[in-house]
Formats: C-alpha cells, sequence, structure tokens
C-alpha cells in the first residue's frame, strides 16, 4: 500500500446520511476480477440515467468537483454491502480522504486497506463544514500525523487510533505485519485452546 | 469474571490481545484473532487470490476454508451454457484458484452448491463457539449457532487464506432481550421479528457491536428462524449477531458433512453447553428489550431497512418518520419519492409487480413449507411475476421430496436454481426500472434489485399471499 500524503482539496459535498455500498458502487461491476478500473462506476445509478447518460445536477458530473480529493457526507457511510469495491472505486476516482458524522464498520476498515482515510467528526463540526462548503467553498488541508482537518479560519482535530494511523502514515503492508507473529500464530495452534473447535478439518 | 458468550469466544480466539508490539501500551489496539472457518464466493475472493500470487504466498490452512458460486450465478437450468461471459470468468476464476490452493469447493455441479450462508450450516461447516469470516457482511447469519460471525473486505479475505488470522478491534457487546410470545406463530415469523427490532435499534443502532438475542421467543425459534434473525443483524449495523447454542443447535448439527462424529460431538456438546452462554451477570455494554406482543405482519416502505411499518398502517410522512431529524427528514422524502409512494396510503393498497421469495435470509426448507401453506389450492394473480429460489440445491430436493415444487408451479410460482439471485440481481434476475417487489431478502436500497426497482421488504408468508392476491394483505386473516 502506498503510505498516505498529506491532502489539500476542495470538499465534494454529500449531503445524505446512510449512503450505502450499493450505491457508491453498484453491483453491475463487482463482476471484474481486479482491484482497480472502478473510478467510471463510482455511484453509477445516481449519475447516469438508465440510457447511460450523465444525470444533470449530480454533483460527479459537474466539473467544479473534478479533482477534488475529499468527500463531505454524513451518518452512517458505507452501510450495507461488505464490497470494499466501493473504497476501491471511491480511491481510483482520486478521493482520498472521506469525512462524515459516523461510518459503518466494514466499511470503515476496509478503507485503511487501500490507504483511503475515513475521519469522523462530530455532528456540529460536519454542519459546521456544510455551511463553509456552501458559503466560501474553501480549501481545506488534511494532516494526518496532527491529525488535523485546517481551514484558513478553524483547525479541527480528528481522533483515529495509533494503529490504523501507522499503518497509513508508512503505507504498511498488513500480510507482512502479521507474518512476523508467526510464532505466536504457530504456539496458538498447537494450544489447547483451538482443540475444541476445528482439529475436524486441516 | 462474569463474561458475556461474545467475550468468552473472543478470549478463546485471541492469538494476541489489544497489542502492537511496539506500542503494547495501546490497549485500545487491535488484537490478532484466530479464524476457524472461512468461506469464500466468486465475487469478493478473487482480487485476494491475485494478490496472493502476486507476493508468491500460500495458503496457510487449505482445509479451513471453503468455496461455493452463489452470487452471479444463473438460476436457470445448469445445463446450459452460461451466457454472461464476465460472470462465467469470475466463477471460473474462482474453480481455478480452488484448485490451485487446494481448497474445497461447491462450484455449479455440485449438489451441495448453494448460498454460502445456506450451506455453510447444512454441511455442519458453521459450529458454535468458532469464529467463521465471510467476505459477505451477512456472515453474521452464521451467530445463530453461537459462532462469532462476521463479514469481511477483499483484503481480509487475502489476509486470512496468508495468516487464518485477523485484526480487529474488539466490538461492544449489545443484548436484545426479545419479550413476549407470538400470537400468531404462523403468520408472524422471525423475519417480522428483525424488521421490528430493526424499526426501533435504526441501521446504526448496533455499529461496533455484537449483538446477543435472547428471551423465551428466541430459544423457541428453529434454527433457521434463528439464522434469519442473525443474518439482519448487519441491517442494524451491527457487526455480528449471536445466539446461545442449546438442545435446538445441537440436534441439528448431527449427522452432517462436517460435524464431528457421534462420540466426538457428544463430548463437544457437553462442552459447548457449560461454556458456550453469557454468565447470569456479565456485564453487556448495551442492553434494550424488545416488545413482540402485538407484532403484526411488518413491511418496509422505503430504501432502508428500518423504515418499517405494519400491513395494517399506512406509508408514514416524511415528518412522522423523521420524528424532528432534518437529515431523516430528507432521507424520507426521498425515499417517498424513489419509491413512488404518497404519505397515507395503506399498506394493504400497495400493488406489486414482482415476488421473490430467496435469499440468505429466508430461503431455507421452513421458508418455503410457510410459503407453500398459503399457495396451495391458490394462484399467483396474473400481474404478478412470482419467483421462488431455494437457498441451496439441498433445499431444492428437500422441497421437491415434499412436493412443494408442484405446489408452487401449480399456483403459478418458477421454480429456479439456487443462489443470490434477485436478493442482489448480479443474474439476469432482475427488476426493471419502477418495478414494484415484494422480497423476502434483506436490502431495500435504491437500485438494489436492479436499477429503479422497488423493493419491499416481507417475510416468506407475506411474500407468498402478496404473489396471490397482487398486493399486501394481513396474512394473519388467512392463517
Ligand atoms: S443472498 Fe443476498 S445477502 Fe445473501 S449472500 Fe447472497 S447477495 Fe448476499
Amino acid at each position: 500500500m502506498e503510505p498516505f500524503r498529506d491532502v489539500k482539496s476542495k470538499l465534494i459535498p454529500l449531503d445524505m446520511i446512510n449512503v450505502d455500498t450499493d450505491q457508491i458502487i453498484p453491483k453491475q461491476f463487482l463482476k471484474l476480477i481486479q482491484k482497480s478500473g472502478y473510478a467510471d462506476f463510482l455511484f453509477y445509478d445516481w449519475r447516469f440515467d438508465h440510457s447511460g447518460n450523465p444525470k444533470k445536477g449530480f454533483f460527479l458530473n459537474d466539473p467544479k468537483y473534478n479533482e477534488r480529493q475529499v468527500l463531505l457526507t454524513r451518518d452512517n457511510f458505507g452501510c450495507g454491502s461488505s464490497r470494499e469495491h466501493a473504497v476501491w472505486a471511491l480511491f481510483d476516482y482520486g478521493i482520498r480522504v472521506v469525512i462524515a458524522s459516523s461510518f459503518a464498520d466494514i466499511f470503515y476498515n476496509n478503507c485503511f486497506k487501500k490507504g483511503l482515510l475515513p475521519i469522523y467528526l462530530s455532528e456540529d463540526e460536519i454542519e459546521y463544514l456544510f455551511n463553509v462548503v456552501n458559503e466560501k467553498d474553501p480549501t481545506v488541508e488534511i494532516n494526518l500525523p496532527k491529525q488535523t482537518v485546517s481551514l484558513s479560519e478553524k483547525e479541527i482535530n480528528f481522533d483515529i487510533d495509533s494503529t490504523r494511523k501507522k499503518m497509513l502514515v508508512e503505507g504498511i503492508d498488513e500480510i507482512n505485519f502479521t507474518l512476523h507473529f508467526n510464532d505466536q500464530i504457530l504456539n496458538y495452534e498447537k494450544s489447547s485452546k483451538i482443540a475444541e473447535y476445528n482439529k475436524y478439518l486441516i | 469474571m462474569q463474561k458475556t458468550l461474545f467475550e468468552k469466544i473472543w478470549d478463546n480466539h485471541a492469538v494476541i490481545d489489544n497489542t502492537l508490539v511496539e506500542n503494547a501500551h495501546d490497549t485500545n489496539g487491535p488484537s490478532l484473532i484466530y479464524i476457524d472457518r472461512h468461506l469464500i464466493h466468486e465475487v469478493t475472493s478473487p482480487q485476494a487470490f491475485a494478490s496472493l500470487k502476486q507476493t508468491g504466498r500460500k495458503v496457510r490452512r487449505p482445509g479451513l476454508t471453503i468455496a461455493t458460486a452463489d452470487h452471479n450465478v444463473s438460476t436457470e437450468n445448469r445445463s446450459l451454457p452460461i451466457v454472461d461471459q464476465v460472470s462465467k470468468r469470475q466463477l471460473e476464476t474462482l474453480s481455478n484458484n480452488c484448485k490451485e490452493f487446494g481448497i474445497t469447493i461447491f462450484d455449479m455441479s455440485n449438489p451441495d452448491q448453494g448460498i454460502v450462508h445456506v450451506i455453510g450450516p447444512e454441511l455442519g461447516f458453521t459450529l458454535p463457539g468458532t469464529t467463521i469470516v465471510c467476505g459477505d457482511s451477512h456472515t453474521s447469519t452464521h451467530g445463530a449457532f453461537g459462532a462469532l460471525a462476521f463479514g469481511i473486505g477483499t483484503s481480509e479475505v487475502e489476509h486470512v487464506l496468508a495468516t487464518q488470522c485477523i485484526w480487529m478491534y474488539k466490538p461492544k457487546s449489545f443484548l436484545i432481550d426479545v419479550q413476549g410470545s407470538l400470537r400468531k406463530p404462523h403468520a408472524i415469523s422471525a423475519k417480522d421479528i428483525i424488521l421490528h427490532i430493526i424499526h426501533k435499534i435504526g441501521t446504526n443502532g448496533g455499529s461496533g457491536t455484537v449483538i446477543e438475542y435472547k428471551g423465551k421467543v428466541i430459544s423457541a425459534l428453529s434454527m433457521e428462524q434463528r439464522m434469519t434473525i442473525c443474518n439482519m443483524s448487519i441491517e442494524g449495523g451491527a457487526r455480528a449477531g449471536l445466539i446461545a447454542p442449546d438442545e435446538t443447535t445441537f440436534k441439528y448439527l448431527r449427522g452432517r458433512r462436517y460435524s464431528p462424529k457421534e462420540s466426538e460431538l457428544d463430548r463437544l456438546i457437553e462442552f459447548w453447553k457449560s461454556n458456550l452462554k453469557s454468565d447470569l451477570n456479565a456485564k453487556f455494554d448495551r442492553v434494550e428489550t424488545i416488545e413482540i406482543d402485538r407484532l403484526a405482519p411488518q413491511v418496509t416502505w422505503g430504501t432502508n431497512p428500518s423504515m418499517v411499518v405494519d400491513v395494517t398502517d399506512s406509508v408514514p410522512s416524511p415528518e412522522e418518520f423523521a420524528d424532528g431529524d432534518e437529515n431523516k427528514m430528507k432521507l424520507a422524502i426521498r425515499a417517498l419519492e424513489y419509491m413512488n409512494l404518497e404519505a397515507g396510503t395503506p399498506i394493504t393498497d400497495l400493488h406489486v409487480d414482482r415476488v421473490f421469495i430467496g435469499s440468505c435470509t429466508n430461503s431455507r426448507l421452513e421458508d418455503l413449507i410457510e410459503a407453500s401453506m398459503v399457495v396451495k389450492g391458490r394462484k399467483v394473480s396474473t400481474k404478478v411475476r412470482a419467483m421462488i429460489v431455494p437457498g441451496s440445491q439441498k433445499v431444492k430436493l428437500e422441497a421437491e421430496k415434499l412436493g412443494l415444487d408442484r405446489i408452487f408451479k401449480d399456483s403459478g410460482f418458477e421454480w429456479r436454481e439456487s443462489g443470490c439471485s434477485m436478493c442482489l440481481g448480479m443474474n439476469p434476475d432482475i427488476l426493471s426500472p419502477g418495478e414494484r417487489c415484494a422480497s423476502t431478502s434483506n436490502r431495500n436500497f435504491e437500485g438494489r434489485q436492479g436499477a429503479g426497482g422497488r423493493t419491499h421488504l416481507v417475510s416468506p408468508i407475506m411474500a407468498a399471499a402478496c404473489a396471490i392476491e397482487g398486493h399486501f394483505v394481513d396474512v394473519r386473516d388467512w392463517l
């Protein structure tokens, strides 16, 4: 995984709660067998009509939002299906940070595997951000080591646990990391804890 | 110390608890959890295998993973060649990967093929006290056996293949005590109970938690009904659902392909009986009591599974739904527009074009038996196209032995081969734009069953009755 670099960008506002992964990437695009090439399918059913023409008024069809790297949204983003394709599609499109008041667990987890940074803020902070986007459309700066979202007049701190932060900042390959603990895994496999359950299939 | 069932399973599987070597003080860090059972399917595994190959890694314990082809398989005649070339490639990729890495696969030609969460239990692969993962959010289904079972993403599928473990932040525990008793046990099913629970707690009410369901109502449910409950825990935002194993569970396990042999099983059952339950005074992070005494058949009206009403009610207004919350208000307005519904319309006035009975929520033998009870001797409305998709080839075979296929076909239902089918519409079984469907699946998101399709989630009995009448009805009057 590529290490996460600081991001400077204007925001893409998606003013909605409960955006589910079926919307982020509809099922018809889950048939591919590779991890990239999903940018064109991001929010497909909201972006294109039934004959495949861009729908007016949807933000991804507005050139103003091209090249922006930060998505601003609300509660329970990424709920529903566990498809990691949702993260891949956002990432392929160029989005590097999603700011929301909460995320669905599996989606949140999946973000870190690709190097997408999910930031959760309080409802008030989210409200504030929506307001400034509508008024001034400012550029924000996201600094992961410092855990800040900065605007010219304000700096907002965000929480992230230290392990996940380290993974992103250093772009650590999780499997390699886990394999450092191979001895512990072997010990576990030999221990009595496992005996009651899965010696039937080896 | 008094522990919850979830904590017991967690403790028993923590290879490393709450630590990073260079960060041992970080008690909020993830733990390394050993995985006993891994299920894979064609959609979320190809990238995991590709990456294993790229890095030259092996599958650590091939015997702990099984595979099935379910998400995009055709539910029509299996002897015909697959028309969709992209699906075909995905299915072939799965078969090749399994062959290369030595993983058992139940593919389209296998008599044990079926939806991953239907065949896991059916094969006895799902056992109490185990940890079970699958690249699919409805892995929570297996929690019905007292297993800690949850969905993971593709990178984690790869991680489990390579290490047989995953890093996990310890979820919180949430106890839902289901009180009361069902007045019309046939007309009101496990599906109605879980829809009602989601309505009460909301789509992210269970966020960050493992829900344990208990109460007399839960104990009285069959394994298949318990699976329906645990299956939709994810719709309430939870990582997993859990029901402590009991005699019903143990009985279910006997004689299944991967279940331990009799004498071994008896010994294990003794162990499970004394170990796999929450201690009397165990502390949960959250407790809710849900009353189901007067529960009516439930129907979703909107575009998320918490938008639920009684069949005897009307489509709510955005104000009623939002209860002062502006964001929920917007959501409800959008949902009504998408669903093409007007507030105040009685639910029983809603006409459907399609009926789908299937999915890992409701496609097991009991579901089909229940549906057949209301279908028998009646005809599907001429305005409705109705479809039954058994959850597995075994369910299909057993149903056919009972003559259910005849009952359904005689009344005008299509009787299909097993798979996910119209639950997510990755195969040709989809709704056309604007079509309205009564579905026994688990998600009513926009476009879930086909772009522009309108989904109402219901129980198998409700779906069956809806097919006959062409609109929603209070099935309590029928049974
Ligand atoms: S039936 Fe639906 S919910 Fe279940 S595994 Fe298949 S697609 Fe997922």
